[in-house]
């Protein structure tokens, strides 16, 4: 059998081809998404091993809880814990590690590697074994700085140059007195690091003789957890942890892999889809080539071949094509990690190097996922080939595939379509926590209904569409009807360009959905012409409001402030405002009472108020961090959203309760409203400040705009993958109902169709298969859309459903293109077919 | 553009050939399945080309019907010489000019059976002449099964279709490949007798290619072919006489009857 199987396979090359490209594509993307995470997280993790090559055990605070009106706080790492620590008899030394954030300027002004960690840290003593100087001396003071010497090379900076730095605001122009290399792995993956002294970093950190971590090391012959055990003994177990190096490289390497497997699990995702999508081009292609051996089958069990055998023989060439298709889509696997990895080089990002790995998992799955996928899409052809009786051997012309009603296989597919459809539909009243996963169970049910129901839909829709085809005469006509003849085909070919389309579509929707309405969140709210913040989120220093207040035709500015408290038992965050200017900043809408922040009175948004059960007039009592009470009384309840939210205060009532009161944000109100020599006025009031973003409404729906398309590109990117398979999907069918009706196209030739009408035919046959895939995929897609913003917009209050129809179109434009596209070769073979040979097939 | 040996005839000739031969492949795999072949197919004329398999009737046909190239000679349907013409023009004068009846029915199954008598003019673009069309339809008799499918059809009643498809257009010539190749005796003689009428009553020209002495007797003349040469013509032919002949046709003797629908393509 094993042979016949074999025979079988080789005999088919073209048909099989298609096939085997489809699993294939599946499979390289599989691997190559494996090969890829496995190298990278590889090299992440040598390096961060040797990131931690100086630590032999590390000393950390622990959080103590909440409690009552109490505020829970970080232990502080204070000097004499350090000094503790050194002196444990395994020590050899202790560093006190302080971190926090430092942009760093380029010789233009702006903000060196900005997509990617801007920090800072402390130079220890005068010579800090973490960081080796490659050049120029340790830091003392305000005035002096290192930095890693990647950064360097990318700024240009050399030792002795004056660079611009900014830690909360006020920018600083310290001198470069030494360059450094590090393991470390955020400057390996692109961040930029300066070295400060340690009082330094402390005051820039705003952690005054304290420090985040205990970096200590052993004593030659004495091993990490032996240090470990000392220091425990030695320190208050209730106020640090100690960790080993060894662990933390283990945490380290964990939370790589962690946040690699996120990435791996969406490019699996994508990787999936283009596999399932393949399986139905397998499944048409065997069974396909059933059909067209029915005689060579039924010899076979005329002469005792038994039904297992005959199913048998069509797995095993499954098998073979499988084999074939996931060695190759290894191979191509490997080449992909490889673009993979250039690609998103090309992005911006540094990726450390390392070796190619390819784990036996990867090969493993690799092969599995080729070889099962083809032999289970495989298998229902091949046991409708064992159901072939063997008279059929002796009949002469082609026993007819008997086709099966399409009763049972409706009902299922409505029963589908209904129970998806109301569970969607039910899923956008609910709940958003459980919404969303019977949302989930909706869609594939509705997907999988559709699907199932695709040879119905197929009729009505493909007959809606003849007065279209009405206009090419004989060869539209007989498109239309040739594309309704074998539904199951059909319906199977264009459900590969549907899922495509229907995951391309509604993610299309809800993105542009979802960025219009937070653009509208950001817009409407707002009145200030300018949002000052941070980049890369840090605080910023009261400084820079008082600067901005300064400048000629600024109206109004506000801080936005944030500081923990208790409220009856939970924690709080209160944001301190400038009571006096912030109702000219923003524009909320009132719902209850009136906005008036200004000593006790405060404005609580709805669902805060709602939660604690207040009204306009209610008071209620806080416990600020400091830990001193006061009671406040709400003035007036407004509607929130994801910027402007919970209890807002005036900052002349916060402040005296915070240690150090930091901005998150400044609003800022000019005369004249946002132009580009009002920006400039403030970005010099703030010393041109490279961490500073200064940021107009306008740059605000850029940004969250740019955002949205480059998430967008990328999925679009992804599933061209599944569109590709899809293609082959059409190619395959169209080249076999050519062959299939070879006869007729060679009587149609014979009584007068020319080798345009025939051509037209075919690809006019290709083109309604598409589109119908296509409009399903759009309709759906819209629906889910749809579906998916009506969950949104319970979070969102100003969501609004975006239909984009150009996108649509394009979408639909890009459905016909492939059935054009994929109709070149199959209509080419058809016209240039013998025409007598073609009669004379049977 | 006509000769003077012929010129006498151009209206009483729907179709000639002259000198024409067919040659597939070089050297020694050289094969002359038409040698230098003339023959006349006069108008309202029913002429049956016989011989025994590989003779060349089929390779008469197509290439005479414009369905095959020819390597030497001449083909004229009507006043179109056929060696100079380009595939397009080829496929345009099959279109308007010629109707075939194929031996396995050749119908398109997603049509009906009106959609596939009109079928040459719909793909020509032409409105068909609604009269004749519904006087060729009465002869076949296919009046109430015109909503049919062809799988809902007979073979008999599918060759019928065929038969008005071919007429419908008002070809200049009728070509049938073994037209009742794929039928039992009643069916057979039923299309055999639409043909007749055809050419009797319409004034249709019909050639058809066959190796069966009854469907030949149908025929006013019989043009027996043997290793591509024509070797003798029968006029208002009987079956027996076209059966005797047969039988003392080259190749012919061995197995007169036999079935040889798997030789026809040489």
């Amino acid at each position: 059998m094993f042979r016949t199987a074999l025979r079988n396979v080789l005999a088919h090359k073209a048909r099989l081809l298609m096939t085997v490209l489809a699993v294939m594509l599946g499979v390289a993307f599989v691997s190559g998404t494996l090969v890829f995470t496995d190298s990278l997280s590889q090299a992440y993790q040598n390096g961060s091993a040797k990131g931690y090559s100086h630590v032999d055990v590390a000393v950390r605070p622990v959080h103590q809880q909440s409690k009552g009106d109490r505020l829970g706080k970080e232990t502080e790492l204070t000097r004499a814990l350090l000094d503790d620590s050194a002196r444990v008899p395994g020590a050899a030394s202790a560093i006190g590690v302080v971190q926090g954030f430092t942009a760093i300027a380029d010789k233009n002004g702006k903000l060196i590697s900005e997509n990617f960690p801007s920090r800072g840290g402390n130079y220890w003593g005068g010579k800090d074994p973490r960081y080796p100087l490659k050049s120029g001396t340790a830091p003392r003071g305000e005035d002096q700085v290192l930095i890693d010497s990647e950064t360097a090379r990318r700024a240009g900076y050399k030792v002795g140059d004056t660079i611009r730095i900014s830690v909360d605001g006020p920018v600083l122009t310290p001198t470069v007195t030494g360059i450094f290399t590090t393991d470390d792995g955020h400057v390996a993956a692109g961040g930029s690091l300066a070295l400060f002294d340690t009082a330094t970093a402390q005051k820039l950190f705003d952690k005054p003789g304290t420090y985040d971590e205990i970096a200590v090391k052993a004593k030659a012959g004495v091993s990490q957890a032996e240090l470990k055990a000392q220091l425990d003994r030695a320190l208050p177990r209730d106020r640090v942890e100690t960790v080993t190096g060894k662990r933390l490289a283990e945490q380290e390497a964990r939370t790589i892999e962690a946040s690699m497997s996120g990435m791996k699990r969406g490019l699996l995702v994508f990787a999936g889809i283009s596999l399932f999508v393949g399986t139905f081009i397998i499944a048409n292609t065997f069974t396909m080539l059933v059909a067209q051996r029915t005689r060579e089958l039924a010899l076979l069990r005329a002469v005792g071949a038994s039904r297992r055998q005959i199913t048998r023989s069509v797995l095993i060439e499954a098998f073979v094509v499988g084999a074939v298709a996931a060695v190759t889509g290894l191979i191509a696997g490997i080449g992909i990690a490889e673009v993979l990895k250039s690609l998103v080089k090309a992005l911006g990002a540094v990726i450390p190097e390392g070796p190619v790995v390819i784990a036996p998992g990867t090969v493993l799955s690799a092969l599995a996922v080729g070889v099962l996928v083809t032999m289970l899409a495989a298998w229902l052809p091949g046991r409708r080939a064992a159901r072939i009786p063997p008279v059929a051997a002796m009949s002469s012309v082609h026993a007819k595939a008997t086709t099966k009603s399409l009763v049972l296989r409706n009902t299922v597919g409505a029963l589908f379509s209904a129970a998806g459809a109301t569970a969607i539909l039910a899923a956008t009243t609910m709940d958003t926590n459980t919404a969303q996963t019977v949302m989930a169970l909706g869609a594939v049910l509705l997907i999988t209904g559709v699907f199932v129901l695709t040879p119905l839909l197929s009729r009505p829709l493909i007959a809606a569409a003849a007065p279209a085809l009405r206009a090419f005469g004989v060869a539209g006509k007989l498109a239309r009807q040739n594309a309704v003849r074998n539904p199951r085909r059909t319906a199977a070919t264009a459900a590969a360009l549907m899922i495509g389309l229907t995951l391309i579509t509604g993610m299309t929707v809800t993105a542009l959905s979802l960025q219009r309405g937070i653009d509208k969140m950001a817009s409407s709210a707002l009145r200030a012409d300018y949002v000052v913040f941070m980049a890369n989120g840090n605080f910023l220093s009261p400084e820079v409001e008082k600067k901005l207040r300064t400048v000629e035709d600024v109206t109004a500015t506000s801080p936005l402030r944030n500081s923990p408290s208790r409220i009856e038992g939970q924690t709080e965050y209160l944001t301190g405002v400038d009571g006096a200017a912030f109702g000219k900043l923003t524009n909320l809408k009132v719902k209850d009472g009136s906005f008036t922040i200004g000593g006790t009175r405060v404005v609580v948004d709805e669902k805060t108020a709602k939660w604690y059960g207040w009204k306009a007039g209610s008071r209620f009592t806080v416990t600020y961090e400091d830990g001193k009470k006061q009671k406040l009384t709400v003035a007036g309840l407004y509607e929130g959203n994801e910027m402007i939210r919970g209890i807002m205060l005036d900052n002349a009532t916060l402040s005296p309760h915070q240690s150090d009161p930091t901005d998150m944000q400044v609003l800022v109100k000019t005369a004249d409203g946002p132009s580009d020599a009002t920006k400039d006025r403030l970005v010099k009031a703030l010393g041109s400040n490279p961490g500073i973003k200064i940021q107009d409404k306008k740059g605000l729906s850029q940004e969250i705009g740019q955002m949205f398309s480059l998430m967008l590109n990328m999925l679009y990117g992804l599933l061209a993958m599944a569109v590709i398979v899809a293609v082959l999907g059409v190619i395959n069918t169209l080249a076999m109902s050519v062959f299939e009706r070879a006869q007729e196209i060679g009587m149609l030739r014979a009584i007068g169709l020319d080798r345009r009408g025939i051509k037209r035919m075919v690809r006019l046959e290709s083109l309604v298969i598409s589109l119908f895939g296509g409009v399903l995929g759009v309709g759906l897609g819209v629906f889910f859309g749809w579906a998916a913003g009506e969950l949104l917009s319970t979070k969102l209050e100003t969501y609004e459903l975006i239909l984009p129809w150009e996108r649509l179109a394009v979408f639909l434009l890009l459905a016909a293109t492939v059935g054009v596209l994929a109709a070149l070769w199959p209509a080419r073979r058809a016209a240039r077919m013998n025409m007598l040979q073609a009669i004379k097939a049977e | 553009m006509t000769t003077s040996s012929i010129a006498g005839r151009t209206t009483t000739v729907a179709a000639c050939a002259r000198d024409l031969s067919k040659i597939y492949g070089e050297g020694e795999t050289r094969v002359v399945a038409l040698d230098r072949v003339s023959v006349d197919f006069r108008k309202a004329e029913f002429t049956a080309i016989m011989g025994p398999s590989g003779s060349g009737k089929s390779t008469l046909m197509h290439c005479v019907a414009g369905l095959d190239t020819f390597s030497s000679g001449s083909v004229r349907i009507g006043d179109t010489e056929l060696g100079s013409l380009k595939d397009k023009q080829l496929t345009r004068l099959r279109r308007d000019k010629i109707g075939f009846i194929f031996q396995a029915f050749n119908l398109l199954p997603t049509l009906t059976a009106l959609e596939n008598i009109t079928l040459p003019m719909d793909i020509a673009g032409r409105r068909p002449d609604q009269e004749w069309l519904k006087s060729v339809i009465d002869m076949v008799g296919l009046a109430d099964r015109l909503n049919h499918r062809p799988s809902q059809l007979s073979g008999g009643q599918q060759q019928r279709v065929a038969v008005a498809r071919a007429l419908a257009s008002r070809p200049e010539i009728i070509f049938g490949d073994e037209p009742t190749g794929n039928l039992d005796s009643r069916a057979g003689a039923e299309v055999l007798g639409f043909l007749r009428n055809s050419v009797r009553d319409l004034g249709q020209t019909v050639v058809m290619v066959t190796h069966d002495p009854v469907a030949a007797s149908y025929a006013d003349r019989v043009v027996f072919l043997a290793d591509g040469r024509i070797v003798d013509e029968v006029y208002d032919p009987t079956a027996d006489a076209v059966l005797d002949r047969m039988r003392r046709l080259p190749g012919g003797t061995s197995r007169p009857l036999e079935s040889d629908g798997a030789g026809r393509a040489g």
